[in-house]
């Protein structure tokens, strides 16, 4: 029986926590579509994309519409493109980033991920060869989305790996200097790498996934944000309790929404990814829920503990709700879509090394931060290197998501508009890593007992 | 199937003569009214069936909204299932 307490409850998260399903993506294989011919490939590409997406979006408007939960986008995820070209040229791999594009023109999507290479141990000829044309890709379509893995606490860290795209980012910036370097916003660099990830940019669908698959990400800052401001007065145990309510109630309906569309697509229900993803918008920031918890501002002393809690609280709640939990699932730090972290930069709250910290507690890593354009491609590695080593031992995924900003400085900004945001140029440290990152080779795997 | 219908704004007359006739020409058999006053808005909350909906039921939403902006409300009509979900296990 519903109840009119519950009813109103529901429809304010909605009209004014902004409640939504971030994303449906469906997650399809590539790997029926190979060939030595790289015509052949694209054209086997671009059927089975469509094909398998055709009702993508029809279907997540008319959940949206009958469920009356905005569903803001739908993409697609496909198999990392290293593994399904690995007989086809660099230029071959360019023709198939125009082909992920057009798919996704005519499916009506806004990202489509699994322009990818795994890379954690070693290269392929194939997996060079794409990486070698990243930069042309990004800026040469608007809606493929790229990423590399480089690291696993498997197989330890892929330093070749990391010296290659500390290049490939700069390249990215430069050939999309006219556009705020937005190349680089599109190309993430991961440790542990989820294979069922539903969000962008880092999203593609894992080797180890069925044909296709829904794949649902929910978010909800403003609703966990809003449930802990009436909580008022009371302690952190009883904090914990409220998020995870808060919580599990945002996963139910990103239950309801996968299950409804997988039913609806023919696709089976992959996982509901549980992470507090913000928005650029007022009142969708994972920064003001941490200030929302008592601090004056998100930076500040305290801030890791705050968000620690913040995504085990999530996590507690979440996984109840859902019958399958995957992704990235923790809460998501990115700068320049998060209002408050913008602020906290602005008023200098907030650093790259305090960012670092929290890595270790959350979702992610280094996301959408936006640093120097003259900044060297050694101190760009170094980044990437500090960031990873941080997932791989901690068993966890991290990854980093850096705009070397061309041609702009600290005391810049760049915008990129839509859900990416506004990012002020961070200053970095500007001591050389260069050898250390020269040296090349793979860091060991780490050990995994004498935990300290 | 049955579909939650609300009615969020500033009071005025003939909110419910309207909501009603609208479920009653596009066949919504309406078995349920609240009004409350929470959170600091008037809230009027309608269970209808909508079984025999004239209309695919995403219309029928989409025009139910519609018809509320007009009058400067905020009307919405959500599938059951969204409430049922969220709030019980």
């Amino acid at each position: 029986m519903l109840n009119v307490a519950d009813i109103l409850e529901t429809i304010g998260m909605i009209r004014e926590e902004n409640l939504d399903i971030r994303t449906i993506t469906m997650g399809i294989s590539l790997l029926d579509c190979v060939s030595e011919d790289a015509n052949r490939l694209c054209d086997k590409v671009y059927d089975k994309i469509t094909k398998t997406a055709e009702k993508l979006v029809d279907t997540g408007v008319s959940i949206e519409r009958e469920y009356g939960i905005p569903i803001v986008n739908k993409r697609v995820s496909v198999t990392p493109v290293s593994l399904i070209g690995g007989a086809i040229s660099p230029e071959g791999y360019l023709k198939l980033a125009h082909t992920l594009q057009r798919a996704a023109k005519t499916l009506g999507i806004n990202f489509i991920g699994g322009y990818s290479a795994l890379v954690h141990k070693g290269m392929t000829v194939g997996d060079r060869n794409l990486i070698s044309v990243i930069p042309e890709a990004l800026a040469e379509t608007e809606n493929v989305c790229s990423s590399v893995n480089v690291a696993s606490t498997k197989a330890g860290i892929n330093m070749d790996a990391i010296r290659l795209m500390g290049s490939t980012i700069k390249r990215a910036a430069y050939l999309t200097r006219d556009n705020n370097s937005i190349g680089c916003a599109k190309l993430v660099v991961f440790a542990n790498v989820p294979e069922d990830n539903p969000f962008m940019a880092g999203a593609f669908h894992g080797v180890g996934e069925p044909d296709s698959v829904i794949n649902v990400g929910v978010s909800g800052p403003g609703v966990v944000a809003a449930a802990i401001r009436r909580a008022g007065e009371c302690d952190l145990s009883k904090l914990a309790d409220v998020i995870k309510t808060t919580a599990f109630k945002i996963t139910r309906v990103g239950q309801l929404v996968a299950s409804e569309a997988a039913k609806r697509l023919g696709a089976p229900f992959g996982i509901i990814d549980l992470s507090l993803a913000p928005t650029p918008a007022i009142g969708d920031s994972v920064a003001r829920i941490l200030e929302e918890m008592g601090l004056e501002v998100c930076g500040a002393h305290g801030t890791t503990a705050a968000l620690a809690m913040l995504n085990d609280a999530v996590k507690k709640g979440g996984v109840m709700a859902s019958s399958h939990v995957g992704g990235l699932s923790g809460a998501f730090i990115p700068v320049s879509e998060d209002e408050g972290m913008i602020a906290a930069v602005n008023a200098g709250a907030l650093s790259i090394e305090k960012l670092e910290a929290m890595t270790a507690v959350c979702s992610v890593g280094l996301d959408m931060i936006a640093v120097p354009g003259d900044t060297t491609e050694e101190v760009i590695c170094g980044i990437i290197a500090d960031e990873i080593s941080i997932g791989v031992a901690n068993t966890k995924t991290t990854a980093v998501r850096l705009i070397p900003a061309y041609g702009k400085t600290v005391g810049d900004s760049v915008s990129f508009g839509g859900l990416l945001g506004t990012a002020p140029i961070m200053p970095l440290r500007t001591y050389s890593p260069a050898k250390f990152i020269s040296r090349g080779g793979r860091i060991p795997a780490p050990i995994h007992s004498l935990k300290n | 199937m049955k579909a939650v219908i609300t009615v969020t704004g500033k009071d005025s007359v003939g909110i419910i003569a309207a909501v009603s006739t609208f479920c009653a020409k596009h066949g919504a058999n309406i078995t349920e009214i609240t009004q409350s006053v929470l959170s600091e808005y008037f809230a009027m909350i309608m269970i209808a069936e909508i079984d025999k909906l004239s209309v695919p039921f995403a219309d029928f939403a989409d025009k139910l909204a519609a018809m509320g902006k007009e009058r400067g409300l905020d009307t919405r009509a959500m599938h059951e299932d969204i409430f049922n979900t969220m709030h019980h296990i």
